[in-house]
């Protein structure tokens, strides 16, 4: 499975949507995704992908860790997965 | 002074799901306690317990749900919500604002360390999942009981050992007759049944590899129960006014502490605590019928657990019954005491005394009436729930039927 759809599938689970719906212009607020859903959602992340995710939940907007769509999201752990290889 | 009543029970632990099952059992004196069902029990010397049997958590909450409900909160909430289905309460305005939670326990969110030290230490995890804190904290329980149920006044977690649904209790009686709140959902939960929970009372020496005993001269120790009791404490009035059904009055309570020793109990302790909650309710000795005993089934607490009722009680001692329900459901620790009130509300609504059951020979130390075995019919009129805990602090609920 492509990072793309992994990730999908995590937000998708997160939001308790079909993977369908998260398209990835979608801002996870659009997905009614709350701060706590967000943090569960980085922690998977970082399960499936055994990476470590920069994000502090003071301050999501201005950790390097950009979640402002699932597109810039996939594209961010996309970006880490490659750094750790 | 304002006057506080009970108008709903739940509970779920070793003995039942729910408060006519768990009285039920009482009534037959039938035995909770068998072989622990949990990870790594071929490493414990204590091998048996008082579990909750049968419970499928996914039959009763969501994945979401599950991720930030340790068991012990779990228990907490659908032992209240039988709780506030029988008063017949839900919570809006002005009544939202006047009513709490204040619950015991004294591991909280235990079996949540245990899975998490496994993961980080015996696993070699680096990472743990992001509610852990949440999950585990003392006051989840009551924090959830309150979100779940809209409850806006003051709510906080009592953790005073094998006294905290006590001390819960009388703190939730203290603010209701104080005029703080008009109800208060009270109680405790416990849920210490993981291998690091037994581990540490083995470690202790004052656990029974068979059976709980209490006041038997065979007794040899105690026996780890889980679960929870929760209750509506109401003002009175405010029963009366909308019909509810009251089980009985909390006519009085009182805490002592024997300042002396961190595990050995006081008879001391333990009687100024006795005396101050037959005072606390205006109760001449006289007037009570039965004591819901601490009864550990340990030698300590056992012989000075009837001394000091023998102290305080005088000739009357030999009148009143004592029964420990801990033989049966074992001992809820920070739980307890919430379990244990339900036999004292049976005794004063059903006229059925709980027993003692695994009693075998009679011990001279402990010369009370134990009702040994085999429940009892009686007419009670006031009651008395003892519970002294380690560190020395004890608290006592004294009930009236109404």
């Amino acid at each position: 499975m492509s990072i793309a759809s992994q990730v999908t599938e995590i937000i998708a689970e997160q939001a308790l949507l079909d993977a369908s719906d998260v398209t990835p212009d979608k801002s996870l607020e659009d997905l009614g995704i709350d701060s706590l859903g967000l943090v569960e959602s980085i922690f998977a992340i970082e399960e499936a992908f055994d990476i470590s995710v920069p994000f502090n939940a003071n301050n999501p907007t201005e950790s390097e860790f950009d979640i402002s769509s699932v597109r810039a999201i996939i594209t961010a752990v996309e970006q880490l997965v490659k750094d750790q290889s | 002074m304002r006057r506080v009543v009970i108008t709903g029970a739940g509970t779920i632990n070793a003995l039942g799901h729910d408060v006519p099952t768990t009285l039920e059992a009482m009534r037959e004196g039938r035995c909770g306690i068998g072989p622990l069902d949990i990870r790594d029990v071929d490493r414990l010397a204590v091998k048996i317990g008082g579990q909750v049997t049968g419970y499928d958590e996914h039959a009763h909450f969501n994945r979401q749900q599950i991720s930030l409900y340790d068991r012990f909160t779990q228990f907490t909430l659908l032992a209240a919500e039988q709780a506030l289905g029988q008063a017949g309460l839900t919570f809006s305005g002005a009544l939202a604002d006047r009513s709490g939670v204040v619950l015991g326990t004294s591991g909280g969110g235990l079996n949540t360390q245990d899975e998490n030290y496994r993961a980080v230490y015996e696993e070699g995890k680096n990472r743990v999942h992001p509610f852990i804190v949440p999950k585990l904290m003392n006051n989840a329980a009551a924090s959830h009981v309150s979100m779940q149920h809209n409850l806006r006044g003051p709510s906080f977690t009592v953790a005073t050992a094998c006294a905290s649904s006590n001390h819960a209790m009388g703190q939730a009686f203290a603010m209701i007759r104080g005029g703080m709140a008009d109800v208060m959902v009270t109680g405790g939960s416990e849920s210490m049944l993981c291998f690091g929970g037994v581990k540490a009372w083995e470690g202790l020496r004052v656990m029974s590899k068979d059976a709980c005993r209490p006041f038997s001269a065979t007794r040899n120790g105690m026996v780890q129960g889980e679960g929870a009791g929760v209750f509506i404490f109401e003002e009175y009035e405010h029963a009366r006014a909308r019909g509810a059904d009251i089980l009985a009055e909390v006519a009085g309570f009182a805490m002592s502490s024997d300042a002396s020793d961190i595990v050995t109990p006081s008879k001391q302790g333990a009687g100024r605590a006795i005396a101050g909650a037959l005072k606390d309710a205006k109760l001449d000795r006289t007037d009570v019928g039965y004591i819901n005993a601490h009864g550990t089934g340990t030698a300590a607490n056992d012989k000075t657990e009837c001394a000091a009722v023998a102290d305080v009680f005088g000739a009357h001692a030999d009148e009143l019954m004592i029964s420990s329900t801990k033989s049966m459901h074992g001992h809820l620790i920070g739980g307890t005491g919430a379990v244990e009130l339900l036999a004292c509300i049976m005794a004063l609504r059903d006229g059925v005394v709980a027993p003692t059951i695994g009693y075998e020979e009679a011990d001279p130390e402990c010369a009370l009436d134990v009702v040994p075995n085999v429940a009892r019919e009686a007419k009670v009129t006031a009651v008395l729930s003892n519970a002294f805990a380690f560190g020395g602090l004890n608290a006592v609920i004294a009930l009236k039927a109404i």
